[in-house]
C-alpha cells in the first residue's frame, strides 16, 4: 500500500484529497439545502411536521448515518490537509513581496484559506447549535406527530434564526460558502485533471451557479424565519415568539430533555419538564 | 603551398562522408568510459554534441556561462531549419541543398563539408521530431515547410517563429537526460577563459565560476568549442548580450588558426536603431520576406508621408524590380546591400532615414489577417512591443544589422582545429557557409556538427589517444591558471574612467563604419589604427567596479571586450587582405553594377590566420600570419552569382 | 507616440550575495527615453552607479528578445511587469508614467534562492527537466519524421506548451511559489505527442517528485501563473499533468 501513501502525500496527491473531500462536501451541501428547504413551508404546523420527520429519517436511516461519518471525516481531512498545504506553501515563499499585484483569477481563489477558516468556525458553531443539541440534548420543545413524540428541531432552528445577530453571522458564513465554492468547485475538477475545452467553461459556470444557489438557498432560511416569527434580540425572546406562534398555528407544545428521548416514545408519556 | 590539411576524404562528393565514416577508427564501447571530453557551450552544437557523446559512453564535462543550458542564444533563431527532405515534391534533393549552400556562400566554402551538411540535414529533422520538437504541421498531420532566401524550393521546417527555441530545447532535453544518467557533468555559470595545451594537444580548460569568482582547471582528452559567433564585436547586433568570442579567441592565442574573420553576415530584416540607449538589435525573421514586400518611396519627398498615402506607382519595390526571379527572397547579403543602397540614395524612411518598409498589406488583403497572424503572429507582436506600431496596419520598418559570423576557428573535415584534440563546432567554426550563410542553415549546421559529425570524428581522434591523461596538477594547468588570475587582477587594477560598455560601443562604431556592410582599403587601414588605439585605451583607462570574488558582470564584460578588441583588428586585416567582394564581405573597390565581384583566381582560398608569434603580454602586438587553404571545386561551377 | 524623457524613482532590492541580508535601495533616474526597454533603463542606471564606483545592480538577462528566459524581474507587483504576454526585456518605458516609483524585486521562492540583487538561482528547473523532461531517444535511432502523422491541432497544442521559456514567472507569480505550470508545460507537450507517450506516465511521476523535492509550493488553481506567463501557457496543461500523474499512479504497472 506504500504507493497510495506516496501518491497522497505528494503535492498533487494532497490536492486530490482536497478535491475529493471538497467535492463530496458539495454533494452533501446540495442534499442538506434541498432537505432544509422544507423549513420554508409557510404553514408552521406542516413545516414542523415535515421537517422533524425528515430530521429523524436523516439521523436514523443506516445508509445516511454511515454517510454522515464519511462526511465528518471529510470535513476533518479537508481542514487538516488544507492546514498542512498552507504551511507548506508559506514555506515555499519565505520572503514576501513588497508590492503584490494579485494576478489571481478571482479574489476567492486567493483567499481560500481565510474562507475555509470561517467555514470551519461556522461548522463548529452550527453543529454545536443543532447537531449537538439534537443528539445530546438539553431542554427543548417536542411535538406530536401521529401519536408519537418528535424533537421539534424546527422550533430550535426557528428560534436560533430569529435572533438577528446570529442570522447575520450565519449570512456571512453563507457568503463564505459561496465564495469558497466559486473557486473551489471548478478547482476540484481541475485538480482531478478534468479539464476540457468543451466542458471547462460549463464547470466554471456551474461553480458560480452553485455558489449563488447556496448563498440564496441557505440565506433564505434565516430570512424566512425572521419573516415568520419576527426579529428578536436574544434566544429567550425568540423562543417565546416561536412558541406562541406555533401554538397559535396548532402545534401542541411540550418541552423535555432531548437526551433522554427515545424515538418510540408515545406523545402522552411526555411530561413537560420545565414549561415556561 | 598550403600547409593546412583539410583532410577531405577521397571519392565522389556523394561518397565522401559514407566512406569516411567507414574508415575512421572506432573506440571499443567498454573503453569509451575511459575518455573525458570537454564541451564548452551548450547551444545547439554544444548540447547536441555533449548529449550524443555521452550516449556513446564517453564522460562529458559541459560548460556554460548561463544559469542553464537552455538559455544559449541558439534559442533566439526564429525562422526555421533547412533539410533536403523533398516532402513538398518540388524538386529538392541533397545535391540541390548542397548546390544552393555553396552558391549562397558565394563559392567560398568547402564542397566536402557542405555536401555532408546537406546529407545529414534529413537525419536532423528525424531526430528532432523523435525528441518531441513540435514542428508546424499540415492538417493531414504531415510536416509543413516554407521557403527561405536563396532557394527556389520549400525545404524549411519551422515551429512558428520559435524554431531555434524548439530545437534547442530538444537538444537541451537530450543533454538533461545524460546529466541525469551521470554521463554528463554540467557546469553552469562557468565561463571558459583559456585552453590548456600539453605537448601541442588540447588537454583542458581554465574556467571562472561566475558566482564565486573561483578560477578552476578541468582536464580531458579532447576539447570541443561550441561557443558561437562574434557579431557582438559590433556592439549592436542581433546576438544576445553575453555572446562573445573569448573561447575562440583564447584558442586562437594558443595556436588555433582563425579563418575568414571578415565574413560577417548583416541580416536584412532587423528593427532599426532608435537611439543611443540601444543595447541590442532585434531580428525580424527572414521568413517574413515570404509574404512581406520590401519597398521605399520612389521620390525622396515622399519620405515623410504616411506609407498608406503613397500611391502604388510611387513605391519602389527594389528587390522585386532588380531580381524578378528571387524577388524579396534574395539571399541575405544581397537584400542587406540593396537596403543600404536605397538609404544611401536618400530614399530611406523613418526618423533616421535608415530604414525600409516591409509591407504586409497585400498579404493581408490576399490571405486575411488571421492567416498572416497564424504564420507570423508572435513576430508581429514583438515588433509592436518594441516599436509601438502595429504592423497589421502600417508597414514594418527594417534595416540590416550584424547577425551571424561565417568566419571562425579553422577546422578540417573532422571539425578539428589545427591544434590536436581541439574541435570547433557550429558558428564557432568557419566551415560550411563560405562568405554568406543562407537563412535556416545555422540551425542545420549547429545540429549537424553536434549530433552527426563530432560523435564520429572525435572518436576517430580518441582512438589514437592513451587512456591516461595529465590531470590538473600538471604544470601547464597551474601556469595557465596563474596567467588568468594575473590577467583578471590587471583588468581590475586599471581603475580608469571608461566603463567596459563605453569602450565596447566605440569598438562597435569603428567596426560598423569601416568593416560593416561595405568596406574599402583606405577605411580598413584607418580602422586598424583606431582599433589598436582603442585597445591601448582599454588597458589604460577601463574601469571595472566590484571585486573578482563575486558575481561581477562588469568584469565579465571587460574580459570579453579585451578579446573583441584583438579580434576586431584581425577582422579588419582579413577584410583588407581580401581584395574581392564575396557574400557578406563587400569591398567597394570590387563591384559590378552593385553586385559583388569575386576574384576566383586569386582569392579562392580560406584565409586562416595565426596569432602573431612575437606577441607577448596581455595585448596583441605585431602582425598575424596568413595561411591559405585553397578551395577546390569539383562539382559546382564557379559563376557570378545571379538571383535575377 | 513620440519619444519623451521621463524621470523615475527606482526602488530596487539589493543583496550582496546569497547569505547577506538584503534591503531596498532608492535611486532617482532622469532622462529616461520612452523608447528604452526596461533593461536598457537598468543599463542606464547601472552606468551611473559604475561611474560613481558603486556596484551595479546584478540581474539575469541575455537575448533581450523575449525568448531565452533569463530576465526575471518582479516589477510593481508583477513578474515581467504588468503587460500581458511580455518578458521584462520586451517591456518598454513608455508603459511607465512619468515621475512614478518603480519597485523591482527578485523572484521570491525558497526554491529560487537569491544569488545577488535580482539574480536568483533557477537550477531547480534544470533538475526537474533532468528528472524526466525528455524523450529517451539516442541520436541516430529516429525513424523518418513523417512516418507518424500528428494532427495539426495536437502539434499546435504541444507547441503552445513547448513555448515555455523556463523563466520562472509562474513560480514568482504564484502565491504558493508553485512550479506546476512549468512542469505541466513539459509533461503536457510530451504527453500530447506520440513520441513522448511511451514514457508519459513515468515522466509525470518523476517530474512531480522532483518538483516536490525542490521545495516548490502546491498548486491551488488560482490561475496567477497563466495570467503572468509571458508565453500565456494555459491552465489546461496543469489539468493534463494532474491527469497524467493520477492515471500513472492509479493505473500503471510500473509507476511506483
Amino acid at each position: 500500500m506504500n504507493w497510495i501513501i506516496r501518491t497522497l502525500t505528494s503535492s498533487v496527491g494532497k490536492k486530490v484529497l482536497m478535491s475529493l473531500t471538497g467535492l463530496f462536501l458539495v454533494t452533501f451541501l446540495i442534499v442538506h439545502l434541498i432537505g432544509n428547504l422544507q423549513l420554508l413551508y409557510p404553514n408552521v404546523l406542516s413545516a414542523s411536521e415535515k421537517f422533524n420527520v425528515y430530521a429523524v429519517f436523516m439521523t436514523t436511516f443506516p445508509l445516511i448515518k454511515a454517510t454522515s461519518y464519511l462526511l465528518y471525516g471529510s470535513i476533518i481531512l479537508h481542514a487538516l490537509v488544507a492546514l498542512f498545504l498552507t504551511l507548506q506553501n508559506k514555506k515555499a515563499r519565505p520572503t514576501a513581496y513588497a508590492v503584490n499585484g494579485n494576478a489571481e483569477k478571482s479574489w476567492a481563489s486567493r483567499n481560500m484559506g481565510i474562507l475555509g477558516s470561517i467555514l470551519l468556525f461556522f461548522i463548529i458553531m452550527h453543529m454545536g447549535q443543532f447537531w449537538f443539541q439534537y443528539h445530546f440534548g438539553g431542554n427543548h420543545p417536542v411535538m406530536e406527530i401521529d401519536g408519537m413524540t418528535y424533537k421539534n428541531l424546527y422550533a430550535l432552528v426557528a428560534t436560533t434564526f430569529s435572533v438577528w445577530w446570529f442570522s447575520v453571522l450565519y449570512l456571512i458564513s453563507m457568503a463564505a460558502v459561496g465564495f469558497h465554492l466559486w473557486h473551489g468547485f471548478q478547482s476540484g475538477f481541475q485538480t482531478l485533471g478534468l479539464n476540457h475545452v468543451k466542458y471547462t467553461s460549463l464547470i466554471s459556470l456551474a461553480s458560480k451557479g452553485l455558489a449563488v444557489f447556496f448563498i440564496v438557498g441557505f440565506s433564505s432560511m434565516p430570512l424566512a424565519m425572521m419573516a415568520q416569527f419576527g426579529v428578536s434580540n436574544n434566544l429567550d425572546e425568540a423562543a417565546t415568539k416561536v412558541m406562541n406562534k406555533s401554538i397559535k398555528e396548532g402545534v401542541e407544545w411540550k418541552m423535555t430533555d432531548w437526551s433522554n428521548l427515545k424515538p418510540d416514545t408515545k406523545w402522552d408519556k411526555i411530561v413537560t419538564t420545565n414549561a415556561e | 603551398m598550403s600547409e593546412l590539411n583539410s583532410k577531405i576524404p577521397e571519392g565522389s562528393i556523394g561518397e565522401k562522408w559514407d566512406k569516411h565514416k567507414f574508415n575512421i577508427r572506432l573506440v571499443n564501447p567498454a573503453n569509451k568510459r575511459k575518455y573525458t571530453i570537454i564541451v564548452v557551450g551548450t547551444g545547439l552544437a554544444g548540447a547536441a554534441a555533449a548529449a550524443s557523446l555521452a550516449e556513446l559512453g564517453y564522460n562529458v564535462k559541459a560548460f556554460t556561462f548561463h544559469d542553464s543550458p537552455r538559455r544559449a542564444h541558439s534559442i533566439a533563431a526564429q525562422g526555421g531549419i533547412n533539410a533536403a527532405k523533398n516532402y513538398q515534391n518540388d524538386g529538392d534533393s541533397v545535391y540541390r541543398l548542397f548546390y544552393d549552400t555553396v552558391k549562397g556562400g558565394d563559392y567560398r566554402s568547402r564542397e566536402g563539408n557542405v555536401h555532408r551538411l546537406a546529407q545529414v540535414s534529413v537525419n536532423i529533422i528525424d531526430q528532432c521530431v523523435a525528441q518531441g520538437v513540435p514542428f508546424a504541421r499540415e492538417y493531414g498531420g504531415m510536416l509543413d515547410n516554407r521557403s527561405f532566401g536563396g532557394a527556389l524550393v520549400s525545404r524549411t521546417f519551422y515551429a512558428k517563429g520559435q524554431t531555434g527555441q524548439q530545437l534547442l530545447l530538444g537538444a537541451y532535453s537530450a543533454l538533461s537526460r545524460q546529466v541525469a544518467t551521470g554521463k554528463v557533468e554540467m557546469f553552469t555559470r562557468t565561463e571558459m577563459l583559456d585552453i590548456v595545451k600539453i605537448d601541442g594537444k588540447a588537454k583542458g580548460i581554465i574556467t571562472r565560476n561566475l558566482v564565486t569568482g573561483e578560477i578552476e582547471s578541468h582536464a580531458g582528452h579532447a576539447v570541443l568549442l561550441c561557443t558561437g559567433g562574434y557579431s557582438n564585436v559590433f556592439f549592436l547586433s542581433t546576438n544576445a548580450m553575453a555572446c562573445n568570442a573569448t573561447a575562440a579567441w583564447r584558442a586562437h592565442k594558443k595556436g588555433a588558426y582563425f579563418a575568414n574573420p571578415c565574413y560577417t553576415q548583416i541580416h536584412p530584416t532587423c528593427i532599426p536603431v532608435s537611439g543611443d540607449h540601444q543595447s541590442k538589435l532585434t531580428l525580424m525573421s527572414e521568413s517574413l520576406r515570404n509574404d512581406g514586400r520590401v519597398w521605399v518611396p520612389r521620390n525622396p519627398e515622399d519620405k515623410n508621408k504616411k506609407p498608406s498615402e503613397i500611391a502604388e506607382k510611387d513605391r519602389f519595390y527594389y528587390l522585386e524590380e532588380k531580381y524578378p526571379t528571387f524577388g524579396n527572397l534574395v539571399p541575405r547579403d544581397v537584400a542587406s546591400r540593396n537596403a543600404k543602397y536605397v538609404c544611401d540614395e536618400g530614399l530611406g524612411v523613418g526618423a533616421t532615414g535608415k530604414a525600409v518598409y516591409l509591407d504586409f498589406r497585400d498579404a493581408i488583403k490576399r490571405d486575411g489577417q488571421s492567416r498572416v497572424a497564424d504564420k507570423y503572429g508572435n513576430l508581429f507582436d514583438m515588433y509592436k512591443q518594441i516599436t509601438h506600431e502595429d504592423p497589421y496596419k502600417v508597414p514594418m520598418k527594417i534595416y540590416p544589422a550584424p547577425h551571424y559570423t561565417m568566419g571562425g576557428l579553422w577546422v578540417d573535415y573532422n571539425l578539428m582545429t589545427n591544434v590536436d584534440g581541439l574541435y570547433a563546432l557550429g558558428e564557432a567554426n568557419f566551415s560550411d557557409h563560405g562568405a554568406n550563410r543562407l537563412g535556416a542553415s545555422a540551425l542545420m549546421q549547429g545540429l549537424a556538427d553536434g549530433y552527426f559529425v563530432a560523435p564520429y570524428t572525435v572518436g576517430d581522434f580518441l582512438a589514437t589517444q592513451p587512456y591516461k591523461t595529465e590531470d590538473t596538477s600538471h604544470q601547464a594547468f597551474t601556469q595557465a591558471k596563474q596567467e588568468i588570475e594575473a590577467r583578471i587582477k590587471k583588468v581590475m587594477s586599471i581603475n580608469g574612467k571608461q566603463t567596459p560598455d563605453e569602450i565596447h560601443k566605440k569598438l562597435g562604431r569603428i567596426m560598423w563604419e569601416y568593416c560593416g556592410m561595405s568596406r574599402n582599403a583606405e577605411g580598413l587601414k584607418l580602422a586598424r589604427v583606431e582599433v589598436q588605439k582603442l585597445r591601448e585605451e582599454f588597458w589604460n583607462d577601463v574601469k571595472v567596479v566590484g571585486t573578482e570574488n563575486q558575481l561581477n558582470a562588469e568584469l565579465e564584460k571587460a574580459l570579453r571586450i579585451a578579446d573583441f578588441l584583438e579580434l576586431g583588428e584581425l577582422m579588419i586585416l582579413d577584410a583588407h587582405n581580401r581584395n574581392e567582394s564575396c557574400g557578406g564581405h563587400f569591398r567597394e573597390e570590387y563591384e559590378i553594377n552593385g553586385e559583388a565581384k569575386r576574384d576566383d583566381e586569386n582569392y579562392s582560398y580560406v584565409a586562416a590566420w595565426e596569432f602573431p608569434k612575437n606577441s607577448t603580454g596581455e595585448m596583441m602586438t605585431g602582425d598575424p600570419v596568413l595561411h591559405k587553404e585553397e578551395l577546390v571545386f569539383e562539382n559546382v561551377k564557379l559563376t557570378q552569382r545571379s538571383y535575377k | 507616440m513620440a519619444e519623451q524623457h521621463n524621470s523615475y524613482k527606482i526602488k530596487v532590492w539589493r543583496q550582496a550575495n546569497a547569505n547577506a541580508k538584503g534591503g531596498f535601495k532608492n535611486y532617482k533616474l532622469d532622462g529616461v527615453s520612452t523608447d528604452m526597454s526596461f533593461l536598457e533603463m537598468i543599463d542606464m542606471l547601472n552606468e551611473t552607479l559604475v561611474r560613481k564606483g558603486e556596484d551595479p545592480i546584478s540581474f539575469d538577462h541575455d537575448c533581450r528578445e523575449g525568448i531565452c528566459g533569463a530576465c526575471s524581474m518582479y516589477i510593481n507587483g508583477h513578474p515581467h511587469g504588468m503587460l500581458e504576454g511580455v518578458t521584462t526585456c520586451q517591456l518598454h518605458m513608455r508603459s511607465f508614467p512619468n515621475n512614478t516609483t518603480i519597485t523591482i524585486e527578485p523572484w521570491r521562492a525558497a526554491a529560487f534562492p537569491v544569488i545577488k540583487d535580482l539574480t536568483v538561482n533557477r537550477s531547480a528547473f534544470d533538475r526537474i527537466i533532468q528528472s524526466g523532461g525528455y524523450v529517451s531517444v539516442n541520436t541516430g535511432n529516429a525513424r523518418d519524421a513523417n512516418e507518424m502523422p500528428i494532427p495539426k491541432e495536437i502539434a499546435d497544442e504541444a507547441f503552445e506548451a513547448a513555448a515555455c521559456i523556463g523563466c520562472g514567472a509562474c513560480v514568482a507569480a504564484c502565491k504558493n511559489a508553485s512550479a506546476m505550470l512549468f512542469v505541466s508545460a513539459k509533461v503536457s507537450q510530451l504527453a500530447l505527442l506520440p513520441q513522448g507517450k511511451a514514457e508519459a506516465q513515468k515522466r509525470a511521476e518523476n517530474m512531480v517528485a522532483q518538483m516536490d523535492e525542490e521545495g516548490f509550493g502546491s498548486c491551488t488553481n488560482t490561475g496567477a501563473c497563466s495570467a503572468e506567463c509571458p508565453k500565456l501557457i494555459g491552465q489546461e496543461h496543469i489539468a493534463r499533468l494532474n491527469r497524467e500523474y493520477l492515471t500513472a499512479k492509479a493505473g500503471s504497472d510500473f509507476v511506483k
